[in-house]
């Protein structure tokens, strides 16, 4: 294809690509505190500024809280803005995630997922991200180290779309995706460059220009400007849309909201974030070989949930799993099963439907977990029904 | 629409999430429009003998209710002072007295 | 696809050679995938990493369970080879940093007949060409020679991105030496 010039390889861990993409972004200010597993995304972002690869403030918080403050601030001065973290590091960050996306300022954050404590665990899984998942920030999960470069980039023209100016999550599994070294085609600067353009916030603290920001608003007001939150989200996908389609010409990778695999015709098809979906993919073409009709989905964007494509994809499927890798304790079941289940459920469509708790702390999903699963699927295909609506997968019983 | 008619409008309930600006991020100063001076029931009286011109109650006014003229003395802003008496407080020379209203 | 398993110790560069084995492969247009396995880090405690080689794209992300290949760095470990054998495919390939005399007085003992052990005494070779002990990148050229990849000029690229100087010359070296010396125990 003529469109797509002349792509670079690399060898890059999940962190370095995204280093790289956010040195590619000519970002201007990165504000972090260091946590494992993505110390090594601003370890690299502090190199790059102090061999002078990048023109950026880089500024150590003190604390993630403080960190992600910063960036506040920075973003409503209309710097392109970058932060990054994990886990407790996220945790602490909480209430300012609300205040970041309620004061429209356009960040874009990695996180590297990892469990929450306790016990002390710094391995993956999607705990600390589900927990700020109804912040009003957009997510994005990465399955491989190509995607969380790819979805860096497409976050901040997504974040600073001027219908959008939200911030942005692009999440990846730690350790998984953080530390592997993958192969990665990367953009030539001046692509990224042309793809990104300025960020042109519009609302930028100028002296001569006087703004009020983080007013207050009571009873008469408040729910007005929450409503305004849920309408911008509610527009987000359709200009992510735009933005995966141009990315897509200029890098020859397209990213849907949803990533369905042999889903059209599929009979079971299995639901997850992160980077359990691409084995299932491996594990979804052997089944296809034998001549099972096993499909998977995973899922881009989370938040906004994309809720009329998955409709779409699962109104053909007779058994769906829906993989969880963190969990709603004391709810009705995992995260992403509970999307699912409440988007089934106000479309009429009654379909058998398990979720699978799995990979909590870090504990492997081999290939082997993902072949049973299908053969439990089927098995619920064939009898009409699972066993039970919640499997605790791989836990010692 | 101008700004300061929105936010003119707003003042008076006049408004859809939609006219709302983004995130409350506003130009107009909306507390002038908040005639707070008829919350008082003591006021702040200036007695400009006595007073130095150091600018402490101008600094410490949460209302910005003092006002500083050209040469440093200063007068209170009635149609905004609350009449808090963080002046009177603040004023090292006591030339600030709090009277009834 | 080749899937491998490293062994050794926190220090020895476990990770480090896993890491450079596959940028060595994707600088050559082929794909391959890195991974460490974290435990606690202490220098000394028992390291494993893994790579994959392949034509092909990747999509497993889960970890290595029957590997083609499994490498030994440490020296002991190597002598203790029995330990480390966990899911070797039974035409696996298994490479041990000892010389042919030392396996010789162990003995393959109850390996399977199909899988090939090789040997290179990084031991000798990096004490006789750098007076240091370095274990991790004599394996690796032994490695390149027996599969017949990546070729050693990449692996050469890959070193001066991450060594310079006397370190990058002495890497060299060993290298090269441990390619040309690697054999097979009968």
């Amino acid at each position: 294809m003529s469109l797509v010039k002349q792509i670079r390889m690399v060898a890059l861990t999940g962190n370095e690509a995204i280093a790289y993409a956010v040195k590619q972004a000519n970002v201007d200010v990165i504000a972090a505190y260091p946590i494992t597993p993505q110390t090594i995304i601003v370890e690299r972002l502090s190199k790059y500024v102090a061999d002078g690869e990048l023109e950026a403030a880089f500024i150590q918080a003190e604390s993630e809280h403080s960190a992600l403050s910063i960036c506040i601030g920075a973003a409503l001065t209309g710097a392109r803005t970058f932060t990054s973290t994990a886990s407790q590091g996220l945790a602490l960050m909480h209430e300012v995630l609300h205040i970041a996306s309620s004061m429209r300022a356009p960040i874009v954050m990695a996180v590297a997922n990892r469990a929450l404590n306790s016990p002390l665990n710094i391995h993956c899984d999607h705990s600390d991200i589900m927990n700020a998942r109804d912040t009003g920030w957009i997510h994005l999960f990465a399955n491989n180290v190509q995607q969380a470069y790819d979805l860096t980039l497409i976050a901040f023209r997504l974040s600073e779309d001027l219908d959008v100016l939200l911030p942005t999550s692009i999440n990846l599994d730690g350790f998984i995706l953080t530390h592997s070294v993958e192969p990665v085609e990367v953009l030539p600067d001046e692509d990224v460059r042309n793809f990104l353009g300025e960020n042109r916030y519009p609302y930028e603290i100028d002296f001569n220009k006087p703004l009020a920001y983080g007013v207050m608003a009571l009873p008469d007001t408040y729910m007005e400007f929450r409503k305004q939150l849920y309408e911008v989200l509610k527009s987000a996908p359709r200009i992510y849309d735009e933005i995966a389609e141009e990315y897509a010409k200029i890098s020859g990778r397209r990213y849907g909201k949803l990533l369905p695999y042999f889903t059209e015709d599929a009979e079971v098809i299995v639901i997850a974030l992160g980077s359990s979906v691409e084995t299932l993919k491996y594990v979804a073409k052997r089944l296809r070989r034998e001549g099972l009709k096993a499909g998977v989905l995973g899922i881009t964007m989370y938040r906004p949930f994309p809720e009329e494509e998955l409709v779409e994809i699962l109104s053909k499927a007779k058994v769906v799993v829906v993989m969880d890798r963190a969990y709603s304790y004391g709810g009705v079941g995992g995260p992403l099963y509970t999307d699912v289940l409440s988007t089934l459920y106000k479309n009429d469509l009654k379909i058998t439907i398990a979720d699978f708790i799995y990979g909590l702390g870090g504990r492997d999903f081999k290939i082997s977990d993902a072949e049973e699963i299908f053969k439990k699927a089927f098995r619920a295909l064939e009898k009409g029904s699972f066993d039970q609506d919640i499997y605790w997968w791989g836990v010692k019983e | 629409m101008s700004e300061k008619l929105i936010v003119e409008k707003i003042v008076k309930g006049e408004f859809t999430w939609r006219s709302l600006p983004p995130a409350a991020m506003i130009s107009v100063p909306t507390s002038m429009m908040y005639k707070t001076g008829s919350w008082r029931i003591s006021k702040p009286v200036i007695d400009r003998d006595k007073c130095t011109k150091c600018l402490l109650c101008w600094v410490f006014c949460p209302d910005m209710s003092i006002k500083r003229l050209p040469d440093n003395s200063v007068e209170v802003d009635y149609e905004y002072c609350k009449g808090c008496g963080i002046c009177a407080e603040e004023c090292p020379v006591k030339a600030i007295t709090i009277v009834e209203e | 696809m080749i899937e491998i398993r490293w062994h050794g110790r926190g220090g020895q560069g476990v990770v480090t050679v896993s890491d450079i084995l596959a940028r060595s492969v994707i600088y050559e247009g082929k794909y391959a995938q890195h991974f460490p396995e974290f435990g606690p880090e202490r220098s000394g405690a028992p390291v494993k990493a893994y790579t994959r080689i392949s034509d092909e794209p990747i999509e497993i992300h889960s970890g290595i369970y029957e590997p083609d290949i499994i490498i030994i760095i440490d020296r002991n470990m190597s002598k203790d080879f029995y330990s480390y054998l966990d899911g070797l495919k039974n035409d696996g390939l298994l490479f041990l940093n000892l010389s042919k005399e030392i396996l010789n007085s162990i003995g393959r003992g109850r390996v399977p007949i199909g899988v090939k052990i090789y040997v290179a005494d990084s031991k000798k070779i990096s004490l006789e060409e750098t007076g240091r002990l370095i274990f991790n990148i004599p394996m690796l050229g032994a490695l390149a020679r027996i599969i017949r990849t990546p070729k050693l000029e990449s692996i050469e690229e890959i070193l001066k991105t991450r060594f310079s100087d006397e370190l990058l010359e002495y890497n060299i070296r060993i290298l090269k030496r441990a390619y040309s010396e690697v054999e097979m125990f009968e």
